[in-house]
Order: C-alpha cells, then sequence, then structure tokens
C-alpha cells in the first residue's frame, strides 16, 4: 500500500514536470507577448518528432537530442513570431489566441499526413534503462531523470529570470515596454527571442517525453488542455507560481486518481474550478494578469 | 473583440435577410439535403455563439460543451423516452441553460484570454463525462440509431422535410436572436464589448448581462446541438470535442462577428469548403488551419462585415459629394 502510494505521488511528480515546463513556457511568454500560445502543446509534439527524426535518420542520440531539439523549435517559433504573430500585437489579444489555434490545426494536420496517426515508439536511452532504488522504493531510472532534469531547467530559467540583468531587462519591459525601449534596448528583439525560448521549452519537455509515450502527432493535445487549467490555477504572470503548481497539480491529481480511480481525467478541472471559485486571480497571480 | 461593421439597422427594410431567406428555401434542391440540413444547424450553432463573441466581446473556447452536450441529451431522450421529439429538443436546451449557469457563475467575472481558457479547460469536462458514460453515450462509436420521431404530427423521414421543419426552427431562432441583439437588452450588451468600465460605471451589473448573453448563447447552441442529433441520427464525441468549439469560432470569424447574418454565411462557407475537400484532399485540417490564419492575418472582418464596411464607405463618399 505505502510503496504503490509512493509510485503514485512519483507518477504525479512527473506529470507535473511536463505541466511545470510547459505552464512556465507559456507564462514567459504570457508576460512579455499578453498571448497565450494555444501552439505550445505543437511545439512540444514538434520537439518530441525531432528526437525521433533525428535518431531514426541522422541517429542522433537521446543527449544531444536533448539540446538540439529544443534549439530546432526554437527557430520554428521565431519564424512563426516574426511572419506571423507579430502582425497582430496592436490588436485585441484573442487575435492570436485564434491565430495560434490554425497554426495547431494546420502544423498537426500536417504531421499526422506525414507520420500517420499512430505515433511511434522512442527507446529509452541506454543509461537510463531499467530500476532505482530509492531507498523506500524501486522506481523507474528514466523517469527520476525526467522530474531532476525538469526541476534543474525550471529553476535555472527562474535564475535566469530573477537574478540576471538580461532578466531584469525582460521584467522591466513585461512591466513597461515604452519605457525600456526609450533606454535603447530592442524590445521586439527581446520579444521573438522570448518567444522562441518558450518554444524551446516545450520542446525540452517534448523530447523527455517521447520515451514516456509514443512520439504521435496528436500528443500535444493531450497536455495542452491540461496546461491551460494548471496556468488558470497558478495564476497568470508568476514564473515561480507557474513551476510549483505545475509539480503541485501533477501530485494531487495522480493522488486523486489513487483513492478514486473514476476521477483521475476530471480532477484537474475540479481543482480548478474551486481555484476560481476561492481566489479568481489563480493562486499566485496578480489581479492585473487576469485582465 | 471589436466587431466588423455593425449590421442593418431595425428600422431599414432588411435585403440581406430576405435574400437570405430566399436562399433557404432553395437550398435542399441546390444542395444534397442532408449537407443542406447540416448548413442550418451549424448557422444556428454560430448564431448562437455570435451573441456572446460578436455582442458581448467574450471569446468563450468551450462552445462545444453547449452543442455537443445537448446533442447527447436529446438523443438520449429520444432513445430511452417516448417523449414527443420537440420535447426532446427542449430537454437539451435545458440542459445547455443549467449548464451554461454553472459555467457561468466560475468564470464570468474573468476576461479576454482567462475566459477563453476556463471554457475550454471546462469543456473538457463534458468531453470526459462522454467517454466515462459510455452505457449511455456510446463512448467511441457514438450514439447511434436516434429516431426522428414527429414534428407536431408531421414525419419526418423525407429528408426534404425534414430540413424545411429545421429551417423554420432556425428562422424563428434566429429572428429572436435578432430581437435580443436590437432590444435595450441588447444595446448594453454592446456597451459593455466597447468599453466595459463605461457600462459599470454608468449603473449597470456587468457580470448579470454577461451571464445572461452566455446563457442565451448557449440555449441557442444547444438548440442546434439537438437538432443535429435528430437530423442526423446520431452525434459522436467530436461534437463535444475542442476543436468544435474552435469550428463555430471560425465560422464565425470567417462571415463577420458582430453582425447578426455574418455567421450563418460563414457556416455555409465552411460547411460547403469541408465537404469539398472531403473528397479533395486527405487533409483538411492543413486548408482550415490555414484558411484560419489567414482569415485571422487579412480579413478580419469576415465576409458580411467586410462588405459592410464597403458600402458605408462608398456612402459616406456619396455623402460628401452631394
Amino acid at each position: 500500500m505505502l510503496e504503490s502510494l509512493g509510485g503514485q505521488i512519483f507518477n504525479g511528480l512527473v506529470s507535473g514536470a511536463f505541466y511545470a515546463m510547459l505552464s512556465l513556457g507559456l507564462a514567459i511568454i504570457f508576460g512579455l507577448l499578453r498571448i497565450v500560445n494555444f501552439a505550445h502543446g505543437t511545439m512540444y509534439m514538434l520537439g518530441a518528432f525531432v528526437a525521433y527524426v533525428g535518431a531514426q535518420s541522422l541517429g542522433l542520440n537521446f543527449w544531444v537530442a536533448l539540446i538540439a531539439s529544443p534549439i530546432v523549435v526554437a527557430i520554428v517559433g521565431i519564424i512563426l513570431e516574426r511572419l506571423l504573430l507579430c502582425r497582430l500585437y496592436k490588436l485585441d489579444v484573442l487575435y492570436n489566441l485564434l491565430l495560434t489555434f490554425g497554426i495547431t490545426l494546420f502544423i498537426e494536420d500536417a504531421m499526422r499526413l506525414k507520420f500517420g496517426m499512430q505515433g511511434s515508439p522512442y527507446v529509452i536511452p541506454g543509461k537510463l534503462e531499467g530500476v532505482v532504488n530509492l531507498g523506500f522504493m524501486i522506481y523507474p531510472t528514466y523517469r527520476v531523470f525526467v522530474i531532476v532534469a525538469s526541476l534543474i531547467v525550471c529553476i535555472a530559467t527562474w535564475l535566469l529570470i530573477e537574478k540576471t540583468s538580461l532578466g531584469a531587462t525582460l521584467r522591466a519591459a513585461t512591466e513597461n515596454p515604452g519605457l525600456v525601449r526609450a533606454f535603447g534596448i530592442n524590445v521586439p528583439a527581446l520579444i521573438t527571442g522570448v518567444f522562441g525560448f518558450g518554444c524551446a521549452l516545450a520542446a525540452f519537455a517534448g523530447v523527455l517525453a517521447a520515451p514516456v509515450n509514443n512520439v504521435a502527432p496528436l500528443m500535444g493535445d493531450d497536455i495542452i488542455i491540461p496546461t491551460f487549467a494548471v496556468v488558470v490555477i497558478g495564476g497568470m504572470g508568476s514564473i515561480l507560481g507557474s513551476i510549483v503548481t505545475g509539480f503541485v497539480v501533477g501530485v494531487v491529481v495522480a493522488l486523486g486518481a489513487f483513492f478514486y480511480p473514476p476521477i483521475s481525467g476530471t480532477l484537474i478541472y475540479i481543482l480548478m474550478a474551486f481555484v476560481l471559485l476561492v481566489k479568481p486571480t489563480g493562486l499566485f497571480g496578480s489581479v492585473e494578469g487576469s485582465r | 473583440m471589436r466587431a466588423g461593421g455593425d449590421q442593418v439597422s431595425s428600422g431599414k427594410f432588411d435585403y440581406l435577410g430576405l435574400a437570405l431567406l430566399v436562399l433557404g428555401l432553395a437550398l435542399p434542391w441546390l444542395l444534397y439535403p442532408v449537407l443542406a440540413t447540416n448548413i442550418v444547424v451549424w448557422a444556428l450553432f454560430a448564431v448562437g455563439f455570435n451573441l456572446l463573441l460578436g455582442y458581448t466581446g467574450l471569446l468563450s473556447f468551450g462552445h462545444a460543451m453547449f452543442f455537443g452536450g445537448a446533442s447527447y441529451i436529446t438523443g438520449i431522450v429520444m432513445l430511452h423516452t417516448h417523449l414527443p421529439m420537440p420535447a426532446a429538443l427542449l430537454t437539451g436546451v435545458a440542459f445547455s441553460i443549467g449548464l451554461a449557469y454553472l459555467v457561468g457563475v466560475l468564470s464570468i467575472r474573468t476576461q479576454g484570454i482567462y475566459f477563453a481558457m476556463i471554457t475550454l479547460a471546462i469543456a473538457q469536462v463534458i468531453y470526459f463525462a462522454v467517454t466515462v458514460f459510455i452505457g449511455w453515450t456510446g463512448g467511441e462509436n457514438g450514439l447511434q440509431a436516434v429516431p426522428r420521431g414527429t414534428f407536431f404530427g408531421l414525419p419526418l423521414e423525407n429528408d426534404r422535410v425534414m430540413y424545411y421543419a429545421w429551417l423554420v426552427i432556425a428562422v424563428i431562432a434566429v429572428a429572436f436572436v435578432k430581437r435580443v441583439i436590437h432590444s435595450p437588452f441588447g444595446q448594453v450588451l454592446k456597451a459593455i464589448r466597447e468599453n466595459e468600465q463605461r457600462a459599470r460605471s454608468l449603473g449597470y451589473n456587468v457580470d448579470h448581462y454577461k451571464l445572461m448573453a452566455f446563457i442565451l448563447s448557449a440555449a441557442v447552441s444547444g438548440l442546434a446541438g439537438g437538432m443535429l442529433v435528430v437530423h442526423q441520427h446520431f452525434t459522436v464525441m467530436d461534437n463535444v470535442d475542442w476543436q468544435t468549439s474552435g469550428e463555430v469560432v471560425m465560422m464565425t470569424l470567417l462571415g463577420g462577428m458582430g453582425t447578426v447574418y455574418g455567421p450563418i454565411i460563414g457556416a455555409a462557407f465552411y460547411l460547403l469548403l469541408s465537404d469539398r475537400l472531403a473528397v479533395l484532399v486527405n487533409a483538411p485540417g492543413v486548408v482550415i488551419g490555414l484558411i484560419f490564419i489567414l482569415t485571422v492575418l487579412l480579413f478580419r472582418r469576415g465576409i458580411v462585415g467586410e462588405i459592410m464596411g464597403r458600402l458605408d464607405a462608398r456612402r459616406a463618399r456619396g455623402g460628401q459629394e452631394a
């Protein structure tokens, strides 16, 4: 009982790791661009596919993919931002939500045409195969790696934004883009960079997810809507908040599923409804973020 | 969202409405009747949706829960009870109203993107409910073999008869929505769309008005969902999926949001296009995604909004010359 409960908590941390990375990317993009990137799940899916195709055709191993795939997807994101998104900044933010929705339909269907619906397995890298003894229980090594890698990336991102001068510029541009521009900083370039970085985070999560699930064109659909719920629960605009909420929601949902399995699919949305009733701006959100 | 050119005002004669009505009467002789009926049903869904997006400025990304949800409820009532078909339709509408009240209470105070994400997430709960209660919904197979019943004594097995029955209901429902839009209530909604703070400072209970608009919009969408399942004998999980929620946004945008008839034209255009594409290419998402992208980038006022805008511009020029 206790062992399987521990296992379930760790399963929750694994899904929380994905929620954290994705909602972190959404939060950073939202902070500066004020748009919700519906195509974030698509970037996650593309990240997994770059790893898969790289392994199939170029023989890239997992560790190279973990670096290369985010770079490739960041470039895709930057092209989309420069080509399409940047044309709509002066308009209501909802237009950009619709634009990214259209991009999602387009890319997902194009990938389905190329690779089929079913998806393909991606093997766990050799060094991370098997199980590891954590002292109180035994757990698959790769899943422990997912949790650790996600924590490292999330904390590094948080430090980058909170503790470096680049991060300070970023936060300033979030507060008042006009003033930052007056200081001679190229804000449009900053926006492009941030969008690319957010996409790279999604792609990193996608590579990590490749050995856990099948690499399939619709894998982004399965995660983007729960991630939106995580964002609503945590509240828009807080970097640390999105990381903490991601992991906490992952664990709470896993525990809920452990004690009452039928609820597993909906618990995240029940949680969201509850938070909305108690604190409509989300756990870490500011009033301004919800506007 | 700011709407395109505003529609024909209530004082002038409604040429566009008349033209659409004539076209509506001829439609099942121009297309195969099942497609024509689909156009009527989806057009009504889009008109209901537009009441919220175009006239209140709220983007719901979960309207499939009302359309698809009501299609299941209506279908289940038709299959398991002996209630007459119109009563089954009304059960679906009642379900949509109740659901909209619950969702609205949770979400109506939030704005913009938040509202879109919350409605999207709650709609997913309805989707899960359909997958969980397989005994009632048929799960992956969908709800099959739903009878059409009779429409006030009129048998509906003939597809053209079915079409005209639904055309009658849709015309009444659209006239109702139009009446709402031009009523003082509708004027308040537009005021909220244009400047929520000002409407609030004028003493209007903004949240109450938005909630009422949300519920009305859901009721019309639910009616359309019920009409869908009755005419096509089945409903499937796709109808409660988030892609359906996206499709109705697209129809509304394509036709011209914030115009009374835009969503009808948008729905017709979208369904005719999908119908042709299904034969021609194997990649509906690619083409539809592309149209979505182009519409948002280049054609935001939509078909009707664009035409109205041009006419207004010409009239303004003519006025100057005279």
